[in-house]
């Protein structure tokens, strides 16, 4: 399976994920009766370098599990997944501790993600120290960098991330991911739960990022509209499985699929909602 | 310190109010240290009146109250009529050997259920987990009770442990290895069966908080950047998860004093048990409302060290 999506694949994917499947199964109930949830069923995927490929679909369809195995948080059941040519999935852990800088995650909820008890500058700080790539001085100092490079000022260092605004915590969960200069920074819903002009905010942040440090995004969101802006290419999920990929214009002008179909159609919905609103506004 | 000094004042009317509400409860109660003696055909009812006199015990209950709150300013908590001595030397004697008691079982039971609660919860379903689920289980259904019964039925059996008591009888004669041998093995049975009554629940405790902890998505994010497990369960998960366990150590703290009353009574420990079940069956009412007092102030000290540390553990209480 994994020869065959190779073969299938682009040679310039910087990720490739083949047959990718994962199932959860828990016990409950009385007698014991184990229930189990396919949240992948052969998924695969390219993304390629230096893009932001966005993965939509509906809730439960399998986006953030899929991320999930990507980042290494989860193992897959079976599949394959390889990063820059080399297979990280099935993988030794002395290949994923080599490859597990390269590839970063920024979470939704920045108020979970952080570390309530460490200051700005240690959660920052602390890939780095993880790493052993310089003493604490140096670390702290290369924080407060990367916390100007998000647009944090470095006097909020010592600052803890409850009293940051959920936008600056946001920056936050950046500057940490990029700290050990990732190739592949997934996103998942990392946008949602921030008002309109912080999400503009940070979007712009994110595209500036991209174009200094060479990124590759992987964007996991449920709003449409957004990613219809910004992503370079987009693949449908459906069930586990990714069920049409293409660019943008390809899933969102002439969609193939029947889900991919209602899915660019609500946004069609939603965007038609918002012109009336706001010619009903303007009168 | 502004906080320290409110928590103080809390303190300090707490504990009147708890020796009002005791000096009332013992008023309301039937019956009176001088109750007995009253059937001793032997003693006349005019010395039973004049040590009634003697001790204050004809007055009315403020007045008693009053005098008593004087002795407490004096140091002395009060007078035992068993044992015609001040209740402060009473106290001061037993409770050194209920704190030695208890706190060496709160240590173990510590030093126990932390590692095994953060193991377990490291790998939640497992087998192991699984039998250290099924082993607090069992260890919660059973009565301190029955495990002290327990115990005293196999050392009764094997005679391999002194049975009960704090000393054997010529331990005065012995050199310090043998006093340090005999205390220990006197100490086994009380320690054990104090231990393993509050493990289920400090374990349960630190397994139910580390879950709950290494499920955040700031632990996974932390496992994203490539941290190691060790460092993991305990710079983060560990950290994260201490303030119920704090909160849970102020109370071990707190019943440091009364944690053991029964496994005293039953072993014949000589702490704070088996006199407040005298006291309170001869009535010795300043005894029975100095131990109180005392157990009181320990749940105090106990709570103000739990939110003490927990300044000291979260960052975020200091902003608040």
């Amino acid at each position: 399976m994994g020869t065959e999506a190779t073969a299938r694949a682009p040679k310039t994917a910087l990720v490739r994920i083949a047959a990718l499947s994962k199932r959860y199964s828990q016990a409950g109930g009385l007698m014991g009766k184990r229930f189990v949830v396919d949240a992948l069923r052969g998924a695969d995927l390219d993304i390629a370098p230096g893009c932001l490929t966005a993965l939509v679909g509906g809730s439960g369809s399998g986006k953030s599990t899929l991320a999930k195995c990507v980042a290494m948080l989860e193992k897959a059941d079976s599949g394959e997944i390889w990063f820059e040519g080399n297979t990280i999935w099935p993988g030794t852990s002395k290949q994923l501790s080599r490859l597990r800088p390269k590839i970063q995650m920024v979470f939704q909820d920045s108020a979970s993600a952080l570390n309530p008890r460490l200051s700005a500058a240690q959660i920052v700080a602390e890939p780095l120290e993880i790493q052993n790539l310089g003493k604490r001085s140096q670390l702290r100092e290369r924080a407060c960098e990367l916390m100007t490079e998000v647009g944090l000022s470095p006097d909020w260092a010592d600052r803890r991330p409850l009293e940051f605004s959920g936008g600056q915590r946001q920056r936050l969960a950046i500057a940490r991911a990029i700290a050990l200069k990732p190739a592949l920074l997934i996103l998942d819903e990392s946008l949602s739960g921030l008002d309109l002009s912080t999400q503009a905010q940070i979007l712009n942040l994110l595209l500036d990022l991209q174009a200094a440090h060479s990124l590759t995004y992987l964007l996991i969101s449920h709003d449409l509209t957004l990613v219809g802006q910004v992503a370079d290419f987009i693949a449908v999920m459906h069930q586990g499985k990714i069920v049409e990929t293409g660019n943008r214009q390809q899933v969102l002008g002439s969609p193939q699929h029947a889900h991919s179909k209602e899915l660019a159609a609500s946004v069609r919905v939603v965007e038609e909602a918002y012109r009336t609103a706001r010619v009903g506004i303007e009168r | 310190m502004r906080y320290l000094q409110r928590r103080l004042v809390h303190g300090m009317i707490l504990l009147v109010g708890v020796s009002i509400f005791c000096f009332l409860l013992s008023d309301l109660a039937p019956g009176s240290f001088f109750d007995e003696m009253k059937l001793n055909p032997q003693i006349s009812s005019d010395t039973i009146a004049a040590l009634q006199s003697q001790y204050g015990l004809d007055r009315p209950l403020p007045v008693r109250y009053f005098r008593w709150v004087k002795s407490v300013l004096r140091g002395e908590f009060g007078y035992s009529f068993a044992y015609n001595s001040s209740v402060r030397s009473l106290l001061l004697l037993r409770s050194r050997n209920t704190i030695f008691l208890t706190a060496l079982a709160t240590v173990f039971a510590w030093l126990i259920a932390v590692p095994l609660g953060v193991w377990a919860a490291g790998q939640p379903g497992r087998w192991l987990d699984r039998i250290c689920m099924g082993g607090t289980s069992l260890l919660l259904s059973l009565p301190e009770l029955v495990l002290v019964f327990a115990f005293l039925y196999l050392v009764i059996r094997t005679h391999a442990l002194p049975v009960g008591g704090m000393e054997s009888t010529g331990f005065e004669q012995m050199d310090s290895c043998a006093k340090l041998w005999d205390l220990g093995s006197h100490l086994v049975i009380p320690v054990a069966t104090l231990a393993l009554a509050s493990l289920p629940l400090l374990m349960r405790h630190v397994r139910a908080s580390m879950v709950e902890t290494l499920n955040s998505r700031f632990i996974q994010s932390a496992r994203a950047h490539g941290i190691g497990r060790t460092r993991l369960l305990f710079r983060h998960a560990l950290p994260a998860a201490a303030n119920p366990l704090i909160s849970l150590f102020g109370l071990s703290v707190g019943g440091l004093l009364s944690g053991s009353l029964l496994v005293e009574a039953i072993l014949g420990w000589p702490g704070l048990g088996p006199l407040l079940l005298e006291s309170s069956m001869s009535r010795d009412l300043y005894v029975v409302v100095g131990i109180v007092m005392a157990s009181t102030l320990f749940m105090i000290l106990g709570n103000l060290l739990a939110d003490l540390l927990l300044v000291c553990a979260d960052p975020r209480m200091r902003v608040t």
